[in-house]
């Protein structure tokens, strides 16, 4: 028996180092790109897209020659949509893994959990979840690629007020999505000097929201309605919305802008307006338009890739990537504080999701105008502005 | 010679802290050092529990509610009114063993499972608000928590510190004190096991009707430990939002209660050394079937299942009888 153990311990001994010759036949050190995002669990429908992106651009971009003359490695976890094992798994990243940069955190929560502890190990973090808090305040080492909750709210309102409307109904849902919304359209409200004359709420649970609806349409000098919320309480909303017969402008908020939403809603959907990435209407955007062939490329290659509708999340990732690509090129090393300070400088860089101007004072780098305002016509996104 | 050794209850936990000293030597980087402290505190946790569920013989489904109240009393009165640690973490556990007090000295006048379902309820109602009471909490988004401090002296994961003149990382000073936090919850809980109180409750265990003949008030003794429990996972929550500087509503979720009462079954009800390795088990798992991704959930639960139909008394009961039999077998061969 001893025999045999010798030999199979001269076996491991041989394929270890036949491992370790190949690994040094490679050129440099790999460029090493953590990520932790909600791949399986209830934020599936963020993550999923977000890692099929990393990994085909990751790929795309080794077989291009890689960054810095490196190639990339994509090292992924996934926190199934939870807080506290996002942050484990951004702990494992940066202390285990030793990673020269992350791009991930598909919600806030998975985000905010592993902010302190970029913070403090200092690795430049770019996120990929949308409330305020990420980068208001500014947090040194933490970037993020998608527009803010308040800059929805500030776009529609935008949007009602040119159509000349300044009372309108809110009703959300009392998700982390729905309550960070509410909040923020209360305060632009107030900024704009437009009146929010009904505020209703309705929990992720409920099938039927005419209650609510029947109050904002009773309430006296309510022009038009904006629904903020997740998931499948708006294509309720909007489905009561069409059944009571309401003739107000209704406006929902990027969080229902994909193509899933106008199969849940159906004709009920017809004339509601949202704020959407340009990814959704990527032939209608004029010629002109600088993201016009970003936006058309990334759609193209990902659905040739994964046979799949293209989504705006997963562009979120590809904003990321390309960000984190840049800043290191930028940099010339894979130095934490160079890339920081490249990221915090990198200006007029044209993703899917808008066009990036960081600064100091501002580690989005979006404006509102990211947004377009889209109108659903005979059951088809149609671009507004 | 090795019977005796396991007998004896003091000898747990000495290996116990034996295991705890010689552990590092095989601990790679700073993230092992990471888990295994979230271990020890998770454990010590489980210890607090495992009085209730193995020797009282009640069951908790909202233990996580207590927990998750620990550690946001800790981060709400830390970091939004700067108090200091200790008040915090004191001051917490007696809310929290109020609270627990509360629900369940009616209940437990009870025979059956009713605990059960209060407990389903409370952690349900504590997830609810922590969820929903934004201005306080953070809401779902959860809320930072400053680091563990005394008296100015700040214990960091990301500081470095001298200990009889060794110098020490933040990391492995956590290590050390959240050692030092399990072995001190064991010690106590052996103890009361060994206790008046602990036998009265194994006698509640064993025949609630057979101990109140004999006189016990049992429940006194039911809501005595029910108590305790609370007040150990109260405790152990504010170490926990210490350690990781961040906590959401997630520690206080229905499945986290769940993954608790699975630890104490997994490792053996009752046995105080094996809910400890219960929740190593159950910590370990999620990390190293992370490179298997599509695999995980199914190999979790096939883990879980197998013990439970192979190993019914859980994992360190089951293995110790069978180390203990192959023993006599072996003495019994040679003489």
């Amino acid at each position: 028996m001893f025999k045999t153990v010798i030999r199979r311990a001269g076996k491991c001994a041989a394929v270890a180092a036949a491992s370790l010759m190949m690994m040094s036949a490679q050129a440099a050190d790999p460029i090493k790109i953590g990520s932790f995002l909600s791949v399986t669990g209830p934020a599936s429908f963020l993550g999923d897209p977000e890692l099929k992106t990393l990994e085909m651009y990751v790929e795309k971009i080794n077989e291009e020659g890689g960054v810095l003359g490196r190639q990339l490695e994509l090292i992924h976890y996934d926190d199934v949509g939870n807080a506290s094992s996002a942050r484990n798994f951004a702990s494992r990243l940066i202390r285990s893994d030793q990673v020269d940069i992350i791009v991930g955190g598909s919600t806030t929560g998975a985000t905010m959990a592993a902010v302190p502890l970029v913070e403090q190990a200092q690795v430049p973090f770019i996120s990929l979840a949308g409330a305020v808090v990420i980068t208001n305040p500014v947090k040194k080492w933490v970037f993020k690629t998608p527009q803010t909750d308040r800059m929805a709210a500030e776009r529609i309102l935008a949007d009602m007020k040119d159509r000349g409307i300044t009372k309108f109904g809110l009703i959300s849902g009392t998700g982390g999505f729905g309550s960070s919304g509410r909040t923020q359209t209360l305060e632009v409200a107030e900024q704009m000097g437009m009146e929010v004359v009904a505020d209703e709420t309705y929990s992720g649970s409920d099938t039927d929201m005419t209650a609510q609806l029947t109050n904002i349409r009773n309430t006296s000098g309510v022009q038009a309605v904006l629904n903020f919320g997740f998931g499948q309480g708006p294509a309720i909303v909007t489905r009561n919305y069409a059944q009571l017969g309401m003739e107000l402008p209704f406006y929902q908020s990027h969080g229902v802008a994909s193509d899933s939403f106008l199969e849940l809603a159906g004709s009920s959907a017809e004339g509601l307006r949202l704020p959407a990435s340009p990814l959704l209407v990527p032939d209608s955007l004029p010629d002109d338009d600088p993201q016009k062939e970003v936006v058309q490329n990334y759609k193209a290659e990902y659905e040739a890739r994964w046979d799949s509708k293209v989504s705006t999340f997963g562009a979120y990732a590809y904003d990321g990537l390309m960000l984190a690509v840049r800043a290191m090129e930028e940099a010339g090393s894979t130095d934490p504080e160079a890339v920081r300070n490249a990221l915090e400088n990198i200006n007029g860089y044209v993703g899917v999701t808008g066009v990036f101007n960081m600064s100091p004072e501002d580690h989005n780098g979006l404006d509102p105008e990211s947004f377009r305002i889209l109108e659903v016509q005979n059951g088809e996104w149609k671009l507004i502005n | 010679m090795l019977n005796t050794f396991m007998q004896s209850r003091l000898r747990g936990l000495i290996i116990l802290a034996l295991i705890l000293v010689i552990l590092p030597a095989f601990l790679g980087n700073p993230f092992h050092y990471e888990l295994v402290t979230q271990m020890a505190i998770i454990a010590a946790t489980v210890v607090g529990l495992n009085l209730l569920v193995g020797f009282a013989g009640q069951i908790s489904l909202g233990h996580a509610g207590f927990f998750g109240l620990g550690a946001y009393f800790t981060g709400i009165a830390t970091g939004t009114y700067g108090w200091s640690s200790v008040p915090a973490l004191v001051v917490g556990a007696i809310a929290v063993g109020a609270i627990a007090w509360i629900v369940g000295r009616p209940i437990l006048r009870l025979k059956g499972h009713y605990l059960s379902m209060a407990t389903l309820a409370v952690g349900f109602i504590i997830a609810i608000i922590l969820n929903n009471e934004r201005a306080l909490t953070g809401g779902p988004d959860g809320m930072p928590v400053p680091a563990f401090e005394v008296f100015g002296w700040q214990l960091s994961t990301f500081g470095s510190y001298s200990l009889f003149g060794m110098e020490i990382e933040g990391f492995q000073a956590w290590y050390i004190f959240a050692s030092v936090v399990l072995l001190v919850a064991v010690w106590f809980a052996l103890n009361l096991i060994e206790s008046p109180i602990g036998r009265a409750l194994r006698s509640v265990h064993g025949s609630e009707v057979a101990a109140s003949v004999v006189g016990v008030n049992t429940a006194k003794y039911k809501s005595l430990v029910f108590v305790i429990s609370a007040i150990y996972a109260s405790l152990m929550g504010s170490l926990y939002a210490h350690f990781q500087g961040f906590i959401t509503p997630a520690v206080a979720s229905f499945e986290f209660s769940i993954l608790f009462i699975t630890m104490v079954v997994l490792g053996g009800m009752g046995s105080t050394f094996g809910v400890i390795l219960g929740a190593v088990v159950l910590k370990l798992l999620p990390q190293v079937l992370a490179d298997f991704q599509e695999l995980e959930h199914v190999m979790f639960g096939l883990i879980l299942m197998l013990t439970m139909i192979f190993m019914p008394k859980g994992l360190l009961p089951t293995l110790s009888a069978f180390v203990s039999k192959k023993m006599r077998k072996k003495a019994g061969g040679e003489a």
